[in-house]
């Protein structure tokens, strides 16, 4: 039946969610339950309605900062994603270039990225730049990666038959190997799209006077703990977001992939 | 296309030091079909390979040379077991793969006639996920003859097909390649009793050659000389090594 795959998708969308949210409902009812049972301090931790408060009562202030975090992660990811993409094919064309390049790669990695903070504080200033360029260090290499993987692993069948056709490698490149490895370089993104806004934040923590991260900082220092609370979460909204928006993408571009 | 040379392809090759086949000889007809038939793990498909310039993972140590003295690698087209079909492209965009490989502009009316002889009009635009396997393997032979070389070697390029489709290929591709110096391995005695003007059977034990009836081809799948043809070569196939 044509389409019959689709039209049951559609009808079990309603279904697939039904498990997060019961999850998400449950989980509240558990923070709730451990507040009520406990006394605990409100500042130590405060309930999910008293949060809910505080975020309604901030949505100003949470709404402004939420806008610089998401343009540091924005650009970042947009620059991270580019040079990833830039260095993958490049290492992809040139043997000589992933043995002379390939370590050190790696051996970046091995760094604590969270380390090099406060020097690109130093470097970029307070403003966006010592947060964009924290977000583009975390997501360049699993973007470089996950696409230089995919570009190197283009099924023998097509190189074969490239060959026989007397393509030159820059086409077979552009023509095959690429639009090949366009799953593998998708779910690259889907990684950054969960590590960016962790690299704008941690940005935001070591300097800043804005953004959600800053939020947090200010609001744990004045023990304001529900609106650090509040921060954090509207945090993991926007990341859950910007995974889900990637994904979509991601789906869209790789549909007639591999 | 240019005159379809002969092949000569003389030599032995090894895995690692271990033999995979002894010194052979084996010599393909100028615009004729020839099919080499054996079991798996014989070698037909490296000899195939060999003579297309393709990674074979065994050292080679003869001579593939063409009757005229050109060049042979530069004119082949070659076709698989795996359709190949890339499917991000529609069956169209395909079918022209090489030419855009080349960087040359597709010729469209070749294409369009490719197309429609191999009875694909209705599906140029579809991709790979919405084509039959039969249509998949169709799309592959326009692909083939789409490069207009006089050499085509063919790698068991029908044998995923259920046997209705198989035989509907046969036909098909012995009308839409006559005149062209063709090599088709195969593990089906079958498709050799139908289509070969000369049959090899390549076995552990070397290379033997096959007299196939002398009718034209595709050969008709019920003609007695064809079934005996496909019995003798069953027989043969099934001798043990000497």
């Amino acid at each position: 039946m044509p389409g019959g795959p689709d039209a049951n998708a559609k009808g079990t969308c309603g279904l697939k969610l039904l498990p997060p949210i019961a999850a998400l409902a449950f989980a509240l009812l558990i923070w709730q339950a451990v507040v009520s049972f406990t006394g605990v301090e409100r500042f130590i931790l405060p309930g999910p309605g008293l949060v809910a408060q505080t975020w309604w009562e901030n949505r100003a202030v949470i709404w402004e900062h939420t806008l610089i975090t998401a343009a540091e992660v924005l650009i970042g990811l947009a620059i991270g994603t580019a040079l990833g993409i830039v260095t993958a094919i490049q290492l992809a064309a040139s043997r000589f270039s992933r043995i002379l390049v390939q370590p050190v790669l790696v051996f970046t990695q091995a760094l604590p990225v969270f380390a090099l903070a406060p020097i690109l504080t130093l470097w970029f200033g307070f403003g966006l730049w010592s947060k964009i360029v924290m977000a583009v260090l975390i997501i360049y290499f699993p973007v470089a990666s996950s696409f230089l993987d995919g570009l190197l692993r283009t099924p023998a069948g097509y190189l074969d038959l490239a060959r026989t056709m007397q393509a030159s490698p820059a086409r077979v490149l552009w023509h095959i190997r690429i639009p090949a490895a366009l799953p593998s370089l998708a779910s690259g993104l889907r990684l950054a799209a969960v590590y960016a806004p962790i690299g704008a934040v941690i940005g935001e923590w070591v300097g800043a006077s804005k953004g959600l991260g800053y939020l947090m900082l200010l609001a744990n220092g004045r023990v304001k703990t529900d609106l650090m609370f509040a921060a954090m979460l509207t945090l993991g909204v926007f990341t859950v977001l910007l995974h889900l928006a990637i994904g979509y993408l991601s789906r869209r571009i790789g549909r007639h992939s591999l | 296309m240019t005159h379809s040379p002969g092949i000569f392809f003389e030599g032995q090759a090894s895995i690692s030091g271990a033999p995979l086949f002894a010194r052979l000889r084996l010599e393909i007809t100028a615009g004729a079909w020839t099919c080499l038939l054996g079991g798996s793990g014989v070698g037909k498909s490296t000899i195939l390979r060999l003579i297309a310039g393709l990674e074979t993972g065994a050292s080679f140590d003869g001579a593939i040379t063409a009757s005229d003295g050109q060049d042979v690698q530069s004119r082949v087209a070659y076709m698989a077991q795996d359709d190949l079909l890339l499917p991000w492209a529609t069956a169209a965009e395909n079918v022209a793969l090489g030419a855009r490989l080349r960087g040359q502009s597709p010729d469209t009316d070749r294409e369009t006639r490719l197309l429609d002889r191999s009875g694909l009009s209705e599906h140029a635009e579809k991709r790979k996920d919405q084509l039959s396997g039969g249509q998949r393997q169709r799309v592959a032979l326009a692909r083939t003859l789409m490069e207009d070389k006089p050499i085509i070697l063919l790698d068991e390029p029908f044998s995923a097909l259920d046997a209705k489709t198989r035989s509907e290929m046969h036909e098909l591709a012995a009308e839409l390649l006559p005149g062209r110096t063709v090599l088709m391995v195969t593990h089906d005695p079958a498709e050799a009793a139908r289509l070969g003007h000369s049959i090899a059977i390549l076995a552990p034990g070397g290379m033997e050659h096959f007299d196939p009836p002398s009718s034209e081809i595709p050969r008709p799948l019920d003609a007695i000389e064809t079934l005996q043809c496909q019995a003798d070569l069953m027989r043969t196939l099934r001798e043990p090594a000497a």
